[in-house]
């Protein structure tokens, strides 16, 4: 089923296409991965063949504009709410896959109950959670997925554990509840994990195609602008902190309220 | 109009949302609305129709903002600390123009307040609950019938207008039994639904964006004028009350939902007694009938704002006088029953009786 395209008068097989973004310039910070997760879900869509069957729903915080970039049809959420949207368009249109792109403020704090709840039920959406231990968007205050010592614009100190608890790791929590089918955690660092989280994203979109249950991809990823670092040095942060706090990998790969 | 059933306010409510056709209904149970939530749970996984009950009333509107955004019908009902932590949700939805139908079955505050019928949240319901410049459709039944006719009005008007439609009811209207037959001749309006997020963007061209959002300040100022323009259209098209024996009053009674049943009583006692007294139910409180209640403060004395509350929709109608003739307010709170009598001796006094 190779595409093939004629130039000069001598035809090429196109190995690669730039995926049907929509045609706007990303928000995104240098260095920021979000922009990738965006592109990678667009690649999913466009290599399923799937825009007319895919939903999906923003977030409040850097993903806020993510309905400007993904092309198919989306929703906007309030704070934390992305879930309870998801399962209120997942119960109406169940042959659609529908999706959320959340970060870890409005994932893991201000939306934890909808999270829970959705995965708890076994919602059949695919939950793309974007961790960078921070709230991004405002400035870089500490979120429940802050590391120990961490300092960010509200923990000047470091987070001090005694009194904030510790990182919420939301995927140990959710892998626990029958209605999860999929839970991972995947990073966007270098080329072999950028193509490990496509798989991921493939997975969990097909999961939620075929109403096997809640997918729920973590992506452990970085915030240049939020930690206060050039793009280089937050991959080095990226990679020496985020990755050993939250290590990487499929926690459950089978599951779903029979 | 066929058979007649005897039902509660809550079932008959639920009953008339299957027969309008609803596509879907989130939930969270709460006195004195509970009866809602446990009908809808029998009725809709039976016949396919989506059912939740929702962690929270938080969760329950936003599933109500994401299905209600696939063209679908879609409703909510609660009571009110319930609504009160829908407020977020209802002001995204109205700014996005979602079309859905919620329910306030009232009960008494201000807190966790107290599980009798109470009319105290006539401001939320009217003034904007949430953040912004927005309007709910608030429709006001008066007894289990009606708590059934309105929910097909209501999802109509949602339909019309893409805009959330609120039945302020409350905890005695929900609870109390009498008889109600549901309509059999309700053929759902035509409804234009390609502004919805259902997929299909080959089709239209183009992604559906459901967004409440406007960074920049004239997109803004633009959405708000939008909203600005289709409510005049509403206010202009879609008040509506009751008259009761206005024609030849000194003295006009206004009141909605209960309230209006017993004041309806106290006009026939007081006739009874010689004194000129009518009554103006609003039927909707936003849009408000201030017009009519204008056009009879050239003919009445003064009016009695009567309501299960310290007086709030009173605002209303002083704002519709233009302060010309006295307006004065006779209520109850903590579910306590408006007194016939009372209102009565209250009334003497205006006119001088």
């Amino acid at each position: 089923m190779s595409e093939t395209i004629t130039k000069d008068g001598q035809e090429f097989e196109v190995v690669w296409k730039k995926p049907n973004l929509q045609k706007k310039d990303m928000h995104y910070c240098p260095g920021c991965a979000h922009g990738t997760l965006e592109k990678l879900i667009q690649e999913v869509i466009d290599e399923k063949g799937i825009q007319d069957r895919v939903i999906g729903v923003a977030p409040v915080g850097c993903a806020v504009f993510a309905y400007d970039y993904i092309n198919c049809d989306m929703q906007e959420a309030a704070h934390g709410r992305a879930c309870a949207l998801a399962t209120g368009i997942a119960r109406v249109l169940p042959d659609k896959a529908v999706f959320t792109i959340q970060g870890d403020g409005d994932l893991a704090s201000i939306g934890l109950a909808e999270t829970l709840h959705a995965c708890n039920r076994g919602e059949n959406i695919a939950i793309f959670f974007y961790n960078n231990a921070i709230y991004g968007m405002t400035g870089g205050q500490m979120a429940p997925t802050t590391l120990p010592g961490q300092v960010t614009a509200s923990s000047p100190d470091g987070r001090d554990c005694k009194l904030s608890g510790m990182p919420l790791k939301v995927a140990d929590i959710v892998k626990e509840f029958d209605g999860t089918c999929y839970v991972t955690r995947q990073a966007a660092n270098n080329a072999v994990n950028v193509r490990k989280l496509k798989k991921a994203i493939e997975k969990a979109i097909d999961n939620s195609l075929n109403k096997r249950g809640t997918s729920f991809v973590e992506l452990v990823g970085n915030c240049p602008s939020g930690w206060k670092m050039t793009p280089v040095d937050s991959y080095k942060w990226w990679e020496e902190n985020m990755l050993k706090f939250y290590p990487l990998g499929d926690l459950k790969t089978e599951g779903g309220i029979k | 109009m066929a058979e007649k059933y005897l039902m509660k306010g809550n079932e008959a409510l639920a009953e008339a949302a299957i027969r309008a056709g609803i596509d879907g209904y989130f939930g969270y149970p709460i006195t004195p609305q509970s009866e809602v939530l446990e009908y809808f749970s029998k009725w809709l996984p039976r016949k396919g129709i989506a059912y939740v009950q929702a962690e929270s009333e938080v969760s329950a509107i936003n599933m109500v903002y994401g299905a209600g955004a696939c063209g679908k019908r879609i409703m909510t009902t609660t009571s009110s600390p319930g609504f009160s932590l829908m407020q977020e949700g209802v002001s995204y939805i109205a700014c996005a123009q979602i079309p859905c139908v919620l329910v306030n079955v009232q009960r008494g505050g201000p807190g966790l307040g107290t599980i009798q019928p109470s009319q105290g949240d006539y401001f939320q319901a009217t003034k904007g609950g949430g953040h912004g410049d927005y309007r709910l459709i608030v429709l006001t039944p008066n007894s289990v019938q009606e708590q059934a006719d309105m929910v097909y009005k209501a999802f109509d008007l949602s339909e019309k207008y893409l805009n959330p439609v609120l039945i302020l009811s409350d905890g005695a209207l929900g609870q109390m039994m009498e008889t109600v037959e549901f309509r059999d001749d309700y053929k759902k309006p035509a409804f234009d639904a390609t502004w919805a997020s259902n997929g299909g963007v080959a089709k239209r061209g183009k992604p559906v964006q459901i967004t409440s959002l406007f960074i920049e300040p004239e997109r803004m100022e633009a959405k708000n004028n939008e909203l600005q323009a289709k409510y005049k259209l509403i206010e202009e098209n879609e008040v509506d009350y009751e008259l009761y024996h206005m024609e030849d009053a000194e003295l006009g009674f206004i009141a909605y939902g209960l309230s209006s049943r017993i004041a309806k009583k106290a006009v026939d006692l007081a006739r009874e007694q010689g004194l000129k007294i009518g009554l103006i139910r609003p039927k909707t409180v936003w849009p408000f009938p201030a017009k009519i209640i204008k056009e009879y403060s050239k003919k009445v004395k003064a009016y009695m704002s009567i309501e299960m509350s310290v007086g709030q929709m009173i605002e209303d109608v002083k704002l519709a006088v233009e302060c010309k003739i006295p307006v004065e307010h006779y209520g109850k709170t903590g579910g306590i029953v408006l007194s016939t009598d009372e209102i009565i001796a209250k009334a003497k006094k205006m006119i001088g009786k």
